[in-house]
């Protein structure tokens, strides 16, 4: 496989409209990835920002920089910004825009301009959401889980922000059925199914749940609203409804949709691990039927959020065990690549490190899941610090890593210029560290008991909650050194051109920065996505 | 590749998206059900408050309604833009005398003091609260999805009468027409399960 001399011009120099109109109105799949990627990144900076004041506020017992009402509205703001804004929409719209119809040998998605209709959704959706910290009763205070009854009750303006996520929930629909229906209709002549990469294969596995779970969301959000607008009542016990059933609603969609960012993690670290190994990935097809299996069992086990709401115990003993197999699937993956790795020829770049934490945090993650799947223990850390930290450990340690992992692996193909290797290395480092002291702290914190959301605590806690808050800003320095490295990189750093690194999928076979059309021709496949006799790298 | 026409990827979209509709209504189906195993004797004295001649008669105007819009699929197929407008004519027509009948049934209830935070369904027994708290909201949503399947039929109609859908090229004729049969199908659930079977 040689590169193509390039011959049309890069998607950078696409002429037609000019400015900012030559972006925002673009149905060009690369330009819209990148557009997402800025602006979902640009709410993950907001959300880091909003998270380091509540470290900050954690740091001693008592008031040390705001009040408790302000408290609960920053976790709040938070948990909406980092989960709606950033890594739901983040990593299918960004990299799964930018590198998928790519990777399948096609010139676009299917629905090109419903794709752009889907940013502007969500731009919208943002919007509405940001309104909603200024305008009304204030910043919503509920949590992101928006549960009732406070949610239906509270002055605060939760109405408004909840539009704004069914808003952003419209564009995540059509972002799902977009991308099944580019991944059934559009692959190049001779790119099976076997030979899917399997970064494809978990934005496939994703987009169906985004397609099934999401809907649900919809009408929960929708039956909020009626209760504060309209007083329905149905959630209301003063009335005949049930608080329960809005947690029961609630979590089918949103325990699915912790899914909906983690797969695409998952397939990142697929792709990335073998290139870096030198070594077909092991176990393609049972990676690949795992993607599959964890969409499917994922969507069996919302209950276990609810064990201590007021659950018969055979529910419990039935979302418990679900919620186990679910361990399966994940396990499975890991093995493979920790398989991969063995004898491979291993070279520790950016995004390798961040593949080989990924590993190592989501395993943890994963584990202390298991802790609070089952029900027994539940009861002792439920709505603690350690689930605090369990969620941070699969959702930063694991899709927020792996999204780094993309972002050196993919950003420079797009850009042709990359970062330098050193800083991004210091930035790895500093982060993987600041990470564990910071969130690994947290599960010990909840385990000796500090609940969750409390905006003081007892003196005894004080030490450990001390090592967090620095533990954030170890983090915190790591991602400034990460931004500068490569975003300096990619706009003025070496050239990046070829396959450097050696990937044998497709995106590697184009122009660096690719053709508007992706390709010279139509790519005709003729060997698997990790077949890497050929690249010219042993 | 993608600048060809694929019309079996859009009529693919369009399944996938109805799947999602489907399941939007499924939430309140679910609540549906949880409540109706609750106040089983609520939900039945409530649900025989509702009038079964309105009912069936907006379950036969949707009926034929969908019959009209799948004519029209057969009528573009064949060529005949004129005939395909008098039927999407029709199916609008039809859509508009379901949401008149609506309109009359919902403000006969409002009349009668029956409607979300009603003082008199406050003084009642909670199960007819939440059941009529449900058929408001499952009937309100239903009913916006009426007006928009008719909006995109309209929509759709005015493509034919331009030319820009004819016998050559009618997939949004056809996905149109996907989306009118889902309204007609969400009715189909919800006629038996608020007016009959309580």
């Amino acid at each position: 496989m040689t590169t193509v001399q390039p011959t049309q011009p890069s998607f950078w120099n696409d002429t037609g409209r000019s400015g900012l109109a030559a972006w925002i109105f673009s149905t060009d799949h690369k330009r819209i990835g990148l557009l997402y990627f800025y602006s979902t990144f640009g709410f993950f900076l907001v959300g880091v920002l909003l998270g380091l004041l509540l470290r900050i506020e954690l740091m001693a017992p008592g008031r040390t920089i705001m009040g408790p009402q302000t408290y609960n509205a920053l976790f709040t703001v938070h948990g909406v910004v980092m989960i709606f804004l950033f890594i739901i929409p983040g990593f299918q719209g960004s990299f799964g825009n930018l590198v998928m119809p790519i990777q399948i040998g096609a010139r676009d998605v299917a629905f090109p301009r419903l794709n752009l209709f889907s940013w502007w959704l969500y731009i919208m959706g943002a919007v509405i959401i940001l309104a909603s910290l200024f305008t009304g009763g204030g910043p919503p205070d509920t949590g992101w889980t928006f549960y009732v009854p406070f949610s239906s009750r509270t002055g605060t303006n939760v109405s408004l922000a909840v539009f704004g996520v069914f808003v952003v929930g419209f564009s995540s629909i059509l972002t799902g059925l977009n991308f099944i229906t580019t991944i059934h209709r559009l692959r190049a002549e001779g790119m099976t199914w076997g030979r899917l990469p399997l970064f494809v294969w978990s934005l496939y596995a994703t987009a169906w749940v985004q397609i099934l779970a999401t809907p649900i969301l919809a009408i929960t959000l929708v039956l909020v609203m009626a209760e504060r607008l309209l007083g329905t009542g149905l959630f209301d016990p003063g009335r005949g409804g049930d608080p329960v059933m809005y947690q029961h609603l609630f979590w089918i969609y949103s325990h699915p949709a912790v899914y909906i960012m983690i797969l695409p993690g998952m397939g990142v670290i697929s792709d990335v691990i073998p290139v870096f190994s030198r070594k077909p990935i092991f176990g393609y097809k049972m990676i690949a039927f795992s993607s599959i299996a964890i969409a499917a069992f994922g969507s069996l086990v919302w209950g276990h959020h609810m064990f201590t709401s007021g659950m018969s115990d055979t529910a419990i003993l039935v979302f418990s065990f679900l919620t186990f197999i679910v361990a399966i699937p994940s396990a499975i993956k890991v093995f493979n690549w920790v398989s991969t790795l063995y004898k491979g020829s291993i070279s520790l770049d950016a995004p390798m490190l961040f593949a080989l934490s990924f590993i190592l945090l989501f395993s943890i993650g994963g584990l202390s899941g298991l802790i609070l799947g089952a029900a027994a223990t539940d009861v002792h850390v439920h709505d603690t610090h350690f689930v605090v930290g369990h969620f941070h450990y699969v959702i930063f340690g694991g899709a927020g890593f792996a999204f780094f992992a993309a972002m050196h692996y993919w950003l420079p193909k797009f850009y042709g210029r990359r970062y330098a290797e050193k800083p991004a290395i210091v930035a790895w480092a500093l982060m993987f560290v600041g990470f564990n002291v910071m969130y690994f702290t947290m599960q010990v914190l909840g385990m000796k008991g500090m609940p969750r959301r409390y905006y003081d605590y007892l003196p005894e806690f004080a030490t450990l909650n001390l090592v967090a808050t620095v533990g954030s800003w170890i983090l915190a320095a790591g991602l400034i050194v990460m931004l500068v490295n490569l975003f300096r990189g990619l706009f003025r750093g070496e050239p990046f051109t070829g396959n450097p690194w050696g990937g044998a999928t497709l995106e590697w076979t184009t122009a660096t920065p690719p053709p508007t059309e992706n390709f010279e021709e139509e790519p005709v496949v003729t060997h698997g996505p990790y077949d890497f006799r050929g690249t010219g790298i042993p | 590749m993608s600048h060809l026409k694929d019309d079996s990827g859009a009529k693919l979209g369009m399944w996938l998206f109805l799947f999602t509709e489907l399941l939007l209504f499924g939430g309140l189906f679910l609540l549906y059900s949880a409540y109706l195993s609750r106040y089983p004797h609520d939900f039945s004295s409530a649900g025989r408050q509702l009038n079964v001649v309105f009912g069936t008669i907006n379950t036969v105007v949707l009926l034929t309604s969908s019959l009209f819009v799948a004519m029209a699929v057969t009528a573009v197929q064949r060529g005949e833009p004129r005939r395909t407008l008098w039927l999407l004519g029709g199916t609008i027509l039809c859509a508009a005398i379901f949401m008149a009948i609506k309109y009359v049934e919902w403000s006969t209830k409002i009349l009668h003091g029956i409607y979300p935070n009603s003082p008199h369904l406050a003084a009642g027994p909670p199960g007819e609260s939440v059941f009529f708290s449900l058929y408001f909201m499952t009937t309100g949503i239903h009913g916006l999805h009426v007006l928009i399947g008719a909006t995109l039929l309209a929509w759709v109609g005015a493509k034919v009468k331009r030319g820009a859908v004819h016998s050559g090229d009618y997939i949004l004729l056809e996905n149109g027409a996907l989306y009118w049969h889902l309204v007609d199908l969400i009715w189909i659930f919800i006629f038996p399960l608020y007016y009959l079977i309580l």
